[in-house]
């Protein structure tokens, strides 16, 4: 070994993950790429609780009672937490599946489609299961190369395939999804109950100086008073709105998702085989159910040269590893492990390339030379969106 | 030491009372890897992580139908105990919403626990039973919860055997 130390950055695994999603704070912070109405949120509330700690708490602090500011306190402190910890988390974004596992669904995939006739097109990509004695069809995404998971959905501003996808919140910065919906519902109540709070606070403010002072002598005193009252006028009917609107969704245990397409309405339809049929059950298993980990280990380390630019070869000799598993992603364009699998395997050629964006990988396959064709526009059309 | 055959130094090392993580470096370094079978998730309970029992036929002339089995309703059970809804979720949930979810910075979430304990026994499977037969199994964790994935080792010294998705003609055993 040689003596001279070698001075390599440490590449970790969020730097290599495809999709659309900016990391902060070397992996620990993942959000959306598009944060300018996050900030506006973030600016709203700041802002308003501002103005009412600067220009309303000193009168009622001492006028009605300190407790009013330091509820507020509270309260302001619990909504950015939840802000926070929304916009910063991983909402459960599914991994894309390694050119293996892909490769062994396309097998099975066309095991159960048998032959299809030159020309004709082939079935669409969909899985039967039964779940609570309920026939769920499970879609398969052309980007993630899964079939995904039951509730799962593929939001196309991320990029990702997200578990119990809800919806894509550009106020909030992030998808909104199992492991972040907890935090999400409480940010929205919270933020209701601090509009509500503020705004009463507001008028009471109002209404107690204008009896001293007379009501033109408290606007020019208080100018904040105004805007705070404009602003938690608008955000009272969107907010409480959507809290109100999620109560609803939590107590039937649906995401906006299926609310927004359906999936469990009107008579000839499935009925929702995830609710438990009780109110209190259902919001007991959204909120106080058990805290999903990450499964995308943002923080790993790859273990490979930073000399190189592909990850094939290093990655090749760190299979097995308890700290790091392989670090293939669908990004790199070399040959899967290519020492390791013997000469009549055909498979690694088929792994090779997987890239959305190039051209389709699968006409090497030779077992079907008709599925290819049929397969690569709709692989081409999906990485499209 | 690099001649002796991966069978038999997989059962001589696990012999020995101090298995250490060598000896599947060695399983690494001595054999290829010819195939990897894919255990598929079960949702007919719902969306609870849960894996299927069906034996693949790839691994039947590889490993035992009821050991493997057992390792993965092991597993589910692992995996049904991490996501109990129960009065233990239940307190964790509204001790972490009172202190704003601050508390996980102490202490490490009931699911993390059972995820390490799910880490070590896959690594004890790996060392005991899977090894000496020239299997690997991949922590669900890291393929994203979807599959169990079972890689398939083939000793180099045995390469003219077929390919494809049967390794049956390992001259190994």
């Amino acid at each position: 070994m040689s003596a001279v130390m070698i001075t390599r950055k440490v590449t970790r695994k969020w730097e290599k993950l495809p999709g659309k999603n900016t990391f902060c704070c070397d992996g620990r912070v993942m959000m959306a790429r598009q944060k300018g109405v996050f900030y506006l949120t973030l600016f709203l509330i700041v802002g308003t609780c501002s103005l009412f700690f600067a220009f309303e708490c000193p009168y009622l602090a001492v006028h009605l009672s300190p407790a009013i500011p330091v509820f507020a306190v509270l309260l302001f402190v619990f909504v950015v937490a939840m802000l926070l910890r929304t916009s910063f988390s991983d909402p459960g974004v599914l991994p894309r599946a390694l050119p293996e596992e892909a490769n062994f669904i396309e097998m099975e995939i066309e095991a159960a489609n048998g032959n299809v006739m030159a020309g004709q097109r082939p079935p669409p990509r969909i899985k039967n299961v039964q779940i609570n004695n309920q026939i769920v069809k499970l879609k398969y995404c052309y980007t993630c190369k899964i079939f995904r998971p039951p509730r799962a959905s593929h939001c196309s501003i991320c990029d990702n395939c997200v578990d119990r996808f809800d919806h894509h919140c550009p106020w909030v910065g992030n998808c909104v999804g199992k492991r972040n919906y907890r935090y999400f519902y409480l940010f929205t109540l919270s933020l209701s109950l601090l509009t509500i709070y503020i705004f009463a606070f507001n008028i009471v403010h109002v209404v107690l100086r204008s009896v001293d002072s007379g009501f033109m002598n408290t606007l020019k005193e208080t100018p904040g008073t105004v805007l705070e009252v404009l602003v938690c006028f608008f955000t009272l009917w969107s907010v409480v709105g959507l809290t109100g609107f999620h109560t609803y969704l939590i107590s039937l245990n649906q995401t906006t998702n299926e609310d927004i397409k359906g999936s469990w309405s009107g008579k000839n339809r499935v009925q929702n085989p995830y609710s438990h049929k009780n109110f209190i059950k259902n919001c007991c298993e959204v909120l106080c159910g058990p805290t999903y980990p990450s499964v995308l280990d943002r923080r790993g380390v790859m273990l490979e040269d930073s000399t190189r630019p592909t990850p094939s070869d290093a990655s090749a000799a760190s299979t097995y590893k308890s700290t790091n598993p392989v670090s293939q992603t669908t990004k790199s364009s070399a040959p899967l492990i290519p020492n390791e699998h013997t000469p009549e395997e055909a498979k690694p050629s088929i792994g090779a390339g997987t890239q959305k964006s190039t051209s389709s990988p699968k006409e090497e396959k030779p077992p079907s030379p008709t599925s290819p064709n049929a397969v690569a526009p709709a692989v081409i059309k999906e990485s499209a969106h | 030491m690099a001649s002796l055959h991966y069978y038999e130094l997989m059962t001589e090392t696990s012999l020995h009372s101090s298995i250490n993580f060598h000896n599947l470096q060695e399983l690494r370094h001595s054999a290829s890897l010819a195939n990897k079978v894919f255990i598929q998730r079960d949702y007919t309970d719902g969306t609870v992580c849960k894996f299927q029992t069906k034996f693949p036929s790839e691994l039947d002339s590889r490993i035992e139908r009821t050991l493997f089995e057992d390792t993965v309703k092991t597993l589910n059970n692992y995996y049904a105990e991490a996501e109990k809804i129960g009065g233990q979720s239940y307190l964790e949930g509204c001790l972490a919403c009172l202190t704003v979810y601050l508390i996980f910075l102490c202490i490490e979430t009931r699911y993390e626990k059972v995820l390490k304990k799910i880490s070590r026994y896959i690594q004890e499977q790996n060392e005991k039973v899977y090894a000496p037969r020239g299997l690997l199994i991949t922590d669900p964790i890291e393929r994203g919860m979807r599959v169990i994935e079972i890689s398939v080792y083939e000793d180099r010294g045995s390469s003219g055997s077929s390919s494809g998705s049967s390794t049956t003609s390992s001259s190994g055993r």
